[in-house]
């Protein structure tokens, strides 16, 4: 990079002659003065935006408040609640089975696929990009119609579906068939964890591979001893990442179900249920303790995986 | 896989000076023919790969030229008629409203998005990443976290807030939070960036005397240049793509961003027109492609890097 040529026009020509410096003391005061004026965008933001609203929210939980008739505390009320609401129940099961078997598929995949294209073959970055698109693309409201289209009766997949022996009427109206088929479209999305693969891949230094055959080992052997072990981090990371963000798909999940969650409550996601009480039946305290249920038990699953990262995920060779 | 090392070991095998035995010849040959297999393998399994992931957007792109009625039911990809009318009632829009004032609106905010985001994370990463001051590490943390934080904790009480100024029915919800920061992921990203530029630019600027704004808008962010780049193309797509929140704060049609538009058209309560909405889908996307096929390099190592280190 040419850092130097490009950083010169902004420095000053001349030198002026070297000011005294200033005691430490007043150097620190001016660098904090400095540091908070320049992170106040994001401090501001962060109090106005984020701390405040979660300390609301977690206050709203515990009341019953809608925007017109206001509310009042009802302590755990929403709580106990929510454990006998059918419908929060399945909406928790949706999520948790559409994040347990989700993630994974979409992870083996993106592996499997970065792993595929870890080789300088051409066409390698062509295909890299096509497979990366539906990632960008996949939470659209256009790609859910399509899915839609694609999935429904008479639509490409329910022929394929009937030639392998499946009913036909399609998935978008079948309970038994609309989850797999928003795991599917998760996993269409695979480009994202694959790039990052990828990145990690290409991190792994060849000489491993290379002792690893002069010591006799197979293909397998090398990716459970070398391949899987380097790139732990990265595999944590995209792990983290990817739970977290199942937990939050509502476009796909809003438009194929026309808003309703059905057929049958099966695609009613977390994100939909709490828009659907909160936004639509404007129950926003039920929806709050929703919100705050939802926070602890993510945090509780990324405090799991930070916990038990160290029995399996290697930091070596990169200085760390 | 072990792939790599093939192509590694190739030369290596060429090299002796003697002519080769006829056994050597041999295992040439076959490691030849074994690393041609394996790159038709390649192919054979990335060609399949791309026709399964690209079927539904060509489906999409293709059904928008079928005549309406043709659409459901049709697997193949090649129409028996093609037919520019999907194209025309889309572009009609939906209640007299035209699409081109919901392709407006989505720009408006997608451009909004781009600058509030490029203005405030840039400054604020400036801080994270060239500036000691105490309470910094505990401030980065809280960021951090922010970006593993299910954003449904926030949405409930910000929607009451905007409620009780009065700000619903505008763009303020939608655009507040790009001017301020609130999304981690491009702080994180442009503070990586940072750390990567070499500290003695700005040491030998403060020795000349500047201070960190000049060091910031001189010499910091004229070298952010690609991860701008990068953050604006994410921003817009995202913006350009976001559905909730416009679904929560906006109340008159003629306000509405495309996906919007596009969810009056899957409403049971009006005529299922699949043509239009094909048509109007494929338009609400041109942008976000046009964006990939240019930046496509880009998008792709601006994912690769950062998630790099976690």
């Amino acid at each position: 990079m040419s850092l130097t040529q490009q950083a010169s026009p902004g420095a000053p020509q001349d030198r002026p002659t070297r000011r005294p410096k200033p005691p430490g003391a007043r150097r620190r005061a001016a660098e904090t003065r400095a540091g908070y004026a320049f992170l106040a965008p994001w401090l501001l933001g962060f109090i106005a935006l984020t701390a405040g609203p979660m300390l609301a929210s977690l206050y709203l939980a515990f009341t019953n408040y809608h925007p017109i008739r206001g509310g009042s505390w009802i302590g755990l009320d929403n709580f106990s609640r929510l454990f006998d609401d059918s419908r929060f129940l399945d909406s928790a099961q949706v999520t948790a089975i559409y994040a347990v078997v989700g993630t994974p598929i979409k992870l083996v995949a993106a592996l499997g696929v970065a792993m595929l294209l870890n080789s300088r073959r051409r066409g390698q970055g062509t295909y890299r990009s096509l497979f990366y698109a539906p990632s960008l693309i996949g939470a659209s409201v256009s790609v859910a119609i399509v899915w839609k289209a694609v999935f429904n009766d008479q639509g490409i997949v329910d022929d394929i579906g009937q030639f392998f022996g499946m009913p036909a009427g399609g998935w978008v109206g079948n309970p038994d068939l609309t989850l797999p088929m928003m795991i599917l479209l998760a996993v269409w999305q695979f480009g994202a964890p694959m790039v990052i693969f990828l990145a990690g891949l290409k991190q792994i230094p060849n000489e491993l591979y290379e002792a690893a055959q002069v010591d006799g080992a197979g293909p397998w052997r090398q990716f459970v001893r070398i391949t899987l072990p380097m790139l732990s981090p990265v595999l944590f990371f995209n792990l983290v990442l990817e739970t977290i963000n199942s937990f939050q798909v509502f476009a796909s999940a809003f438009i194929i179900s026309g808003g309703t969650g059905g057929p049958a409550n099966s695609t009613l996601f977390y994100t939909l249920y709490l828009y659907q009480r909160g936004f639509g039946q404007g129950q926003l305290g039920y929806a709050a303790a929703m919100a705050w249920l939802l926070v602890i038990v993510v945090g509780i699953i990324t405090l799991v995986f930070f916990k038990t990262s160290k029995y399996w995920v290697h930091y070596s060779g990169d200085g760390r | 896989m072990s792939t790599v090392s093939h192509t590694q070991e190739a030369p290596e095998a060429t090299e002796p000076p003697v002519p080769p035995s006829p056994v050597h010849a041999e295992l040439l040959r076959r490691a030849r023919r074994r690393r041609r297999a394996r790159t038709v393998l390649f192919h054979v399994l990335s060609w399949g790969l791309a026709v399964v992931i690209l079927y539904p957007g060509v489906w999409m792109l293709l059904s928008a030229f079928r005549p309406s009625n043709q659409i459901i039911g049709q697997t193949g990809l090649i129409p028996d008629e093609t037919t520019l009318d999907n194209f025309r009632k889309a572009l009609e829009g939906i209640g007299g409203i035209s699409f081109w004032t919901f392709f407006g609106n989505s720009m408006i905010l997608a451009v909004g998005s781009v600058m509030g985001i490029c203005l405030s994370c840039s400054v604020s990463a400036y801080a994270f990443a060239r500036i000691d001051f105490p309470g910094r590490r505990i401030f980065f943390a809280l960021m951090i976290g922010t970006l593993l934080l299910p954003f449904h904790v926030v949405i409930i009480p910000q929607f009451i807030m905007f409620n009780e100024i009065g700000w619903t029915d505008s763009y303020g919800p939608l655009l507040i939070g790009k001017f301020l920061a609130t999304e981690a992921f491009f702080v994180f990203l442009m503070v990586q960036f940072m750390r990567n530029l070499p500290r003695e630019l700005d040491e030998s600027a403060r020795i000349d005397g500047a201070g960190h704004p000049r060091i910031f808008f001189s010499i910091v962010l004229p070298l952010m240049r690609p991860v701008l780049a990068t953050a604006s193309i994410f921003a817009f797509i995202w913006s350009w793509n976001d559905f909730l929140a416009p679904l929560i704060y906006l109340r008159s049609p003629d306000s509405y961003p495309l996906p919007l538009m596009l969810r009056q058209y899957t409403d049971q309560t009006t005529v299922s027109d699949y043509g239009a909405q094909m048509a109007a889908a494929v338009l609400a996307l041109v942008p976000v492609l046009l964006f990939f096929v240019l930046f496509q390099r880009y998008i792709v190592e601006g994912v690769a890097t950062q998630g790099l280190k976690g």
